[in-house]
């Protein structure tokens, strides 16, 4: 069974966000950038599955040439291929142009796969489209938001989270997948799996080899402004006996938040 | 014409579209345009008053049996058609489990962008923009469309509902045909989670526990406080989530729900810059922490340093006193 697992380098959850407001951008400089945490999952669901079931599981970034660490992160992991696909472009925030890019890579370079597998969301654009629209696009099931999975011989099962409750979903293979915490514990790369990764070549490909105009991708999605959050001013901070602080709490709930 | 799709859940209108549709219904007003509300399923009458209360001048029901449970390609095959065909100015989804699977593989088939997860939206350059917190709400983006329909999808409990209008408007009834191999994935079951409990996205009141916890058998001191409010659900931080004493459907923060409840009491939770981020756009912060120093205190309307095992008893004594 091939696996294909597209993973996104993102900042991690411990970065201050800046923004630069002449660029009308988010300032990367000095951040620290990892896999997407989500991504993880996926990548750790597809190699349980090739363990179990056999078959190649292949890692896919879109993104700049600085993308190739988490590439060799996910085949330090176990994962037999990598494929970077050089996009340099800003984040547009628009996920049909990734899903549009993802979807030709699907179609030109990979013709016998069971799966692919996302993350459930990216940290830094917080879109949760790509994985449906890559399904829309290419005309495959979808099951999003997964914390559990069972492949079998040309179908399959996924607990998908939905707000309180799971809902299980059969599916046809080959099938879109995206991961959510829970489905898995990733593992940790081996200082074996490190050193073969870091011989790997990883095979580079354009836009422009893939027969993608810069045309076709034209942004849907307009980013007119970037604003900090509004500031939270700190409120009242009591240090009193319990009592007399629960009693202020249960005031304080009544008369200003009105909550009780 | 703003369309809002309405999301279902045990025969009943999810709250979370009634918010969108109230919204559609001021946006609407704005841009000199109706509101109209779009239902999918079986059977689907008795649905279309409440829509009409929130501001809907008319109503379509979609109905096919194929559409009693929900399947992402054949909910996106039967809605993409029907917006193909009424031509909407913009469609509004509510950014739930449901809204979010399906708005983007609608926008994917009629090729234009979608905006998930919107907190605010207004009227614009006789269109719609729209505003969404991105990196877990450490910064707003604000975005305007370039392509029809203008698709978003609004973050739950955040919109307010408009107050219920007495008025009637025209329920069209539509078919769709469908054929079974179109549902290239179905739901089988729902399985609720044990006590039948409240999402935390979903509730009014958030009450998390992190690692002042100490362990999972002290989460139980929250839910006799959860037990007193209602619509109240339990959250909880990462640490404790990766700690193993809470499930991570609880987990509040950047790798976990963002939410915006009326009341978010943080117990025992410092406040890492990730878990800020997912709760700091709550309307009330309460923060019990120990440490004067922690970092929940500088986003608490009302902070209490203390000892959590302290304060939580009679926190518990006066809720009590004052429900009677």
């Amino acid at each position: 069974m091939n696996i294909l697992v597209f993973v996104k380098r993102v900042p991690d959850s411990e970065s201050k966000i800046e923004i630069d407001h002449d660029n009308n951008q988010i300032d990367m400089e000095g951040l620290n950038f990892v896999m997407n945490p989500y991504d993880e999952y996926a990548v750790e669901e597809a190699l349980q599955i090739k363990e179990s079931k056999g078959g190649t599981v292949h890692v896919i970034s879109v993104g700049s040439e600085e993308s190739v660490t988490i590439l060799k992160k996910a085949l330090a992991m176990g994962a037999d291929e990598a494929l970077l696909v050089q996009d340099d472009k800003h984040e547009t925030y628009d996920g049909l142009r990734a899903a549009k890019i993802i979807a030709e890579v699907v179609k030109n370079k990979y013709s016998d796969y069971s799966l692919i597998l996302f993350g459930k969301q990216s940290i830094d654009t917080d879109n949760s489209q790509v994985p449906s629209m890559v399904a829309g696009l290419l005309d495959l099931p979808q099951v999003n938001v997964v914390t559990e999975l069972d492949i079998g011989g040309g179908s399959g099962t996924a607990g998908r989270e939905i707000e309180g409750a799971v809902e299980k979903v059969e599916f046809s293979l080959p099938a879109v997948i995206s991961a959510q915490k829970g489905l898995n514990e990733p593992r940790y790369e081996t200082l074996k799996g490190i050193m073969a990764a870091k011989r790997k070549q990883v095979p580079v490909i354009s836009l422009q080899e893939l027969g993608i105009e810069e045309s076709d991708l034209e942004s849907k999605l307009e980013l007119v402004n970037l604003s900090p959050p509004p500031t939270k001013e700190a409120g009242k901070k009591i240090e009193e006996e319990p009592e007399e602080a629960a009693k202020q709490l249960v005031k304080f709930l009544h008369e200003e938040a009105k909550i009780i | 014409m703003i369309l809002t799709y309405m999301e279902i859940r045990e025969n009943k209108i999810k709250k979370a579209s009634l918010e969108a549709l109230s919204e559609a219904k001021r946006r609407a007003d704005d841009l000199n345009e109706d509101s109209v509300a779009v239902f999918l399923g079986k059977e689907l009458d008795n649905l279309a008053q409440e829509a009409f209360q929130y501001g809907a001048s008319k109503v379509y029901l979609i109905e096919n049996p194929l559409l009693e449970k929900y399947s992402s390609s054949l909910y996106t095959s039967a809605l993409s058609e029907f917006i193909d065909e009424i031509k909407p100015k913009a469609v509004f989804f509510s950014a739930t489990a449901m809204g979010k699977d399906l708005a983007p593989r609608v926008a994917a088939k009629l090729d234009v962008g979608v905006a998930t997860d919107c907190t605010k939206t207004r009227a614009e350059n006789s269109g719609l923009e729209v505003e969404r917190p991105i990196f877990a709400g450490k910064a707003l983006a604000a975005f305007q469309f370039k392509s029809e329909p203008q698709i978003a999808s609004l973050r739950p409990n955040v919109f307010p509902l408009l107050e219920p209008l007495s008025e009637e408007g025209e329920v069209v009834k539509r078919e769709v045909e469908l054929s079974e191999d179109q549902a290239k994935e179905q739901v089988v079951e729902i399985k609720r989670e044990e006590g039948d409990e409240l999402d935390v996205t979903e509730a009014e009141v958030v009450i998390s526990g992190g690692r002042g916890m100490k362990g999972p058998e002290n989460f139980g001191l929250l839910k006799d406080i959860i037990a007193l409010f209602p619509n109240a659900a339990l959250g909880s931080s990462r640490s404790a989530v990766d700690a193993g004493w809470a499930d991570h459907q609880h987990q509040v923060g950047q790798t976990g729900k963002t939410v915006s409840p009326n009341l978010y009491i943080a117990v025992g939770i410092s406040g890492a810059i990730q878990h800020l981020a997912g709760m700091s756009s709550s309307k009330f912060i309460v923060a019990i922490n120990k440490d004067p120093e922690a970092a929940i205190f500088k986003v608490a309307d009302f902070g209490v340093v203390g000892d959590l095992f302290e304060v939580i008893p009679p926190l518990k004594k006066e809720l009590e006193k004052f429900k009677e």
